[in-house]
C-alpha cells in the first residue's frame, strides 16, 4: 500500500522504518505492575518476536498495541505508544478504527460458530468495506488465499468454521484478520496449540505475509522466533531485557539474562 | 519380588468397601425419591382418571310444543329458558313408574345434573325442529350418581351418612338394567369454567387464566431480565454499586412468593388501581417473582461463553455492542430461553401471590383477555380441594394432572429449544 510509505519518519537500527513505537510503557493490573518502563520500536514489514518465560508480560505488552487491554477493568497503562506517529491512547482515537488497522490472532484459534465464509466476511461487513456481494466474496476469497487456506476449503465455505482442524482454524483466524486489511497483525502464541506440521505451514505463511503486513508475534518457542523473525525482544519479569536483530540476539546476546534464557537456564 | 501390588491389601479392601458402600447410599437415595414420585403419581392418577369420564342417563324426552314454545315464536332466548324439568321428569318416570308422590319425584329428578335443563335448552335452541318429537337424549347424571356408577360410593355404608339413599340406588340400577346409563368422555371438564356442581365444573377458565397470566409474565420478565443480565454482565463496570445490585438480585430470588403478592396488592392494585383479580396484575406479580430467576440464569450463561469469542470480535474492531449482539447474545439465547421457561414453569405453579391480588374467586365465565376476571390452575386446585362435595375430589386430582402436563410440556419445550438453537464453539 502506497500510503504506508508516507509514514516512514524515523529510521530504526536495522534499516526499516518503525511503524509503531512504544516509549516508557508501564502496565498495571490493579496494584501489580506487569510491564515496567518498556520502550520498543516495531519496524515496518518485518516480523518482530517477543520472547520470554511465562508471565514475563510479553502478551500483556502485545495487547497494548491494539488496546485489547481496555477490556480488562483493572488494567491501567501509562507511557506512550505511537502508531504511524499518532498516540493510540489519545482520547480522540477511536478504538474501533485502531483495531481495524491492527489485527490480532490469538493463542487459541477462536473462529466464530458460523460458516467459514461468514467468519472471514464478518470484519468487512461491520466496517462496511465491501460495496457489493461480489466484492465481499472477492475479499473473502483473497483473504483465504493469502492465509493459504482457500484450496483446502474452497468447496465448503458454508460449513462451520469450527469443523476445521486446529491448524486450519488458526489460518482461518489469520484470514479473518487479513480481511479487514490491517497494517499490523499481532499474533499471540499462534502456534502453541498446533502440531509441528501445522506450525510449519503457519510459519511459512508469516514469511510470505511480511511483504504486505508488519507482524508482531509472541512465542514461547525460541526456535520459532529464530526461524521467522527479523527482530527479537526478550522480556523478563515485566522488563524488556534486550532487543535487536534476531541473529545477534541468538548468537551474541549483550545481557547475561538473555544468554541464560536462550541457553535454557531460566524460563 | 512379592506380588503384593496385584493382591488386595487390607487398606485396599477398606477402600473398595468404602467405594461400594457409597454407591449403595446413592442407589438407596435414588430408590427412595423415585418411590415417592411413583406414590404421588399413582395416587393422583388413581383419583383423577375417573374425572375424564362422566356418567350420562338416557331419557326419552317428549319435546312438547305446549311446554317449550306455546306461542310458536321460536325465539332463541325463550327456547333456552323454557321449563324442561317436567319433560325430563316424565321421561324418567316412564322407567321408574313408582315415583309418583311429590317427594319421590323430587328425589328422582335429583338423579340428573342440575345443568341438564340448560343443556336441553341449548340443544333445542340449536335445532328447533326437535320440538314436537320424542327423542332419547343423554343427559348428565348428578355427581352422586356419577360416583356410584364409578364405584366410589360404598353401598354398605349406613344410609344416613350417604347422600344417595337406597331408593335412589334402586332407581339407578333400574335405569342401568334398561341400558339407560353409560359413561362418556367428560368434555365439560375441558370446555367450561368453575361450577358449584362437580359434574358441571371445568378447568377451561382456570387454564386460560394461567395462560394469560404467563403471557403477561413472559412479555414483561423476558425482555427486562435479558437486558438486565446483558447489561450487568457485558457492560457494567465491576464496582461496589454493581456488587450491591447483584447481591440484591440474589436476595430477591429467595424472597417468599407471598411477599410479591403483597407488593402487587399494595402497588398495582391500591396505588395504580389496576383491575383486581385479573391475569394482567397476576402476570405482573409473577413477572416480579420470575425476574431474579431469569437474570441469574442468563448471567451464568453469559459468563460461560468463552472470553475468546469476545476477543475474536473485539480484535476485529467490532464495538462492544456489535460484539454483544452479533456474537454473545445469539450464543447465550438458548440458555437464556431455557432459564426463562423454567422460571415461567415455576410461576405457573405459583398460588400464594395470586391469592393476594384476588385471583382466588369463583369464576364461572371463561376469560377472554388479560383484563377479564380470572383464576389460575393452582388456585383452582386449591379451591376444589377445599370444596365439601365428594365429586370435587376427582376433579382436584384431574386438575393436578392437567397442571403437571403443562409443566412437563414447558420443560420439554425448554429441552427442545436448547437442542434446536444450541451452537457449538
Amino acid at each position: 500500500m502506497e500510503k504506508n510509505m508516507t509514514y516512514k519518519t524515523a529510521v530504526s537500527t536495522n534499516g526499516s522504518a518503525p511503524i509503531m513505537t512504544a516509549n516508557g510503557v508501564d502496565v498495571y493490573y490493579g496494584k501489580k505492575q506487569a510491564i515496567k518502563n518498556v520502550s520498543l520500536d516495531i519496524p515496518e514489514n518485518q516480523i518482530t518476536a517477543l520472547i520470554g518465560p511465562s508471565g514475563c508480560g510479553k502478551s500483556t505488552f502485545l495487547r497494548c498495541f491494539n488496546r485489547m487491554n481496555d477490556t480488562i477493568d483493572s488494567c491501567r497503562i501509562s507511557g506512550d505508544i505511537k502508531f504511524a506517529g499518532q498516540d493510540i491512547y489519545d482520547s480522540k482515537v477511536d478504538v474501533v478504527a485502531l483495531r481495524s488497522r491492527i489485527g490480532m490472532v490469538f493463542q487459541k484459534a477462536n473462529p466464530f460458530p458460523k460458516s467459514i465464509f461468514d467468519n472471514v466476511a464478518y470484519g468487512p461487513r461491520i466496517h462496511g468495506l465491501s460495496e457489493s456481494k461480489d466484492h465481499l466474496e472477492d475479499i473473502v476469497i483473497t483473504s483465504l488465499r493469502r492465509a493459504g487456506l482457500y484450496d483446502e476449503v474452497s468447496d465448503r465455505l458454508n460449513e462451520p468454521g469450527t469443523s476445521l482442524s486446529g491448524g486450519q482454524q488458526q489460518r482461518l483466524c489469520i484470514a479473518r484478520a487479513i480481511a479487514v486489511d490491517p497494517q499490523i497483525i499481532l499474533m499471540d502464541e499462534p502456534c502453541s496449540a498446533l502440531d509441528p506440521i501445522a506450525t510449519a505451514i503457519i510459519e511459512n505463511l508469516m514469511d510470505s505475509m511480511k511483504e504486505k503486513y508488519t507482524i508482531v508475534i509472541v512465542t514461547h518457542s525460541m526456535q520459532q522466533a529464530a526461524r521467522v523473525s527479523q527482530q527479537t525482544a526478550f522480556f523478563h519479569l515485566g522488563e524488556l531485557v534486550e532487543s535487536g536483530d534476531t541473529e545477534s540476539i541468538f548468537t551474541n546476546p549483550a545481557q547475561e539474562r538473555t544468554q541464560n534464557y536462550i541457553s535454557g537456564r531460566i524460563g | 519380588m512379592p506380588d503384593y501390588l496385584l493382591t488386595t491389601s487390607p487398606q485396599m479392601a477398606k477402600r473398595h468397601k468404602r467405594h461400594s458402600r457409597f454407591q449403595w447410599y446413592g442407589r438407596v437415595a435414588i430408590a427412595i425419591s423415585i418411590s415417592f414420585m411413583v406414590l404421588m403419581f399413582t395416587a393422583i392418577f388413581a383419583r383423577g382418571l375417573g374425572a375424564f369420564q362422566k356418567t350420562m342417563i338416557g331419557v326419552d324426552v317428549e319435546f312438547a310444543q305446549s311446554v317449550i314454545d306455546p306461542q310458536g315464536t321460536r325465539v332463541q332466548v325463550d327456547l333456552k329458558q323454557a321449563n324442561y324439568k317436567p319433560l325430563i321428569l316424565t321421561g324418567l318416570q316412564e322407567v321408574v313408574p313408582d315415583a309418583t308422590e311429590r317427594k319421590a319425584r323430587n328425589r328422582l329428578y335429583k338423579l340428573v345434573s342440575g345443568g341438564a335443563v340448560f343443556d336441553l335448552g341449548e340443544r333445542v335452541a340449536a335445532n328447533p325442529n326437535m320440538i314436537g318429537t320424542t327423542k332419547r337424549v343423554w343427559i348428565a347424571a348428578s355427581s352422586e350418581v356419577d360416583l356410584y356408577i364409578k364405584g366410589k360410593i360404598d353401598e354398605n355404608l349406613d344410609e344416613a351418612v350417604r347422600r344417595l339413599k337406597d331408593q335412589d340406588i334402586a332407581w339407578v340400577n333400574q335405569l342401568k338394567a334398561e341400558g339407560r346409563v353409560k359413561k362418556k368422555f367428560n368434555r365439560v371438564f375441558f370446555t367450561s369454567g368453575d361450577s358449584r356442581a362437580p359434574e358441571m365444573a371445568g378447568i377451561l377458565s382456570a387454564a386460560l387464566g394461567s395462560f394469560f397470566s404467563l403471557l403477561v409474565c413472559f412479555l414483561i420478565a423476558f425482555p427486562l431480565g435479558i437486558l438486565t443480565a446483558v447489561y450487568l454482565e457485558e457492560y457494567a463496570k465491576k464496582n461496589r454499586l454493581t456488587n450491591l445490585i447483584e447481591v440484591n438480585i440474589n436476595n430477591l430470588a429467595a424472597v417468599p412468593s407471598i411477599v410479591f403478592g403483597l407488593l402487587g396488592l399494595a402497588v398495582f392494585l391500591n396505588f395504580f388501581n389496576l383491575p383486581r383479580s385479573t391475569p394482567l396484575v397476576g402476570g405482573m406479580v409473577l413477572a416480579l417473582m420470575t425476574l431474579p430467576t431469569i437474570i441469574i440464569a442468563s448471567r451464568s450463561i453469559l459468563r460461560s461463553i468463552p472470553q475468546s469469542t469476545r476477543d475474536a470480535a473485539m480484535g476485529l474492531g467490532a464495538s462492544k455492542t456489535q460484539t454483544t449482539f452479533h456474537h454473545i447474545v445469539p450464543l447465550a439465547m438458548p440458555g437464556m430461553l431455557t432459564g426463562t421457561i423454567l422460571g415461567m414453569a415455576r410461576a405457573l405453579g405459583e398460588t400464594a401471590p395470586l391469592l393476594m391480588i384476588g385471583m382466588v374467586a369463583f369464576i364461572v365465565d371463561v376469560p377472554k383477555g388479560v383484563t377479564d376476571v380470572a383464576t389460575s390452575l393452582p388456585v383452582q386446585i386449591f379451591l376444589w380441594a377445599d370444596s365439601p362435595e365428594k365429586g370435587f375430589v376427582e376433579l382436584t386430582s384431574a386438575a393436578i394432572m392437567v397442571l403437571l402436563m403443562f409443566l412437563i410440556l414447558m420443560n420439554l419445550f425448554a429441552v427442545y429449544l436448547r437442542r434446536r438453537l444450541e451452537r457449538r464453539w
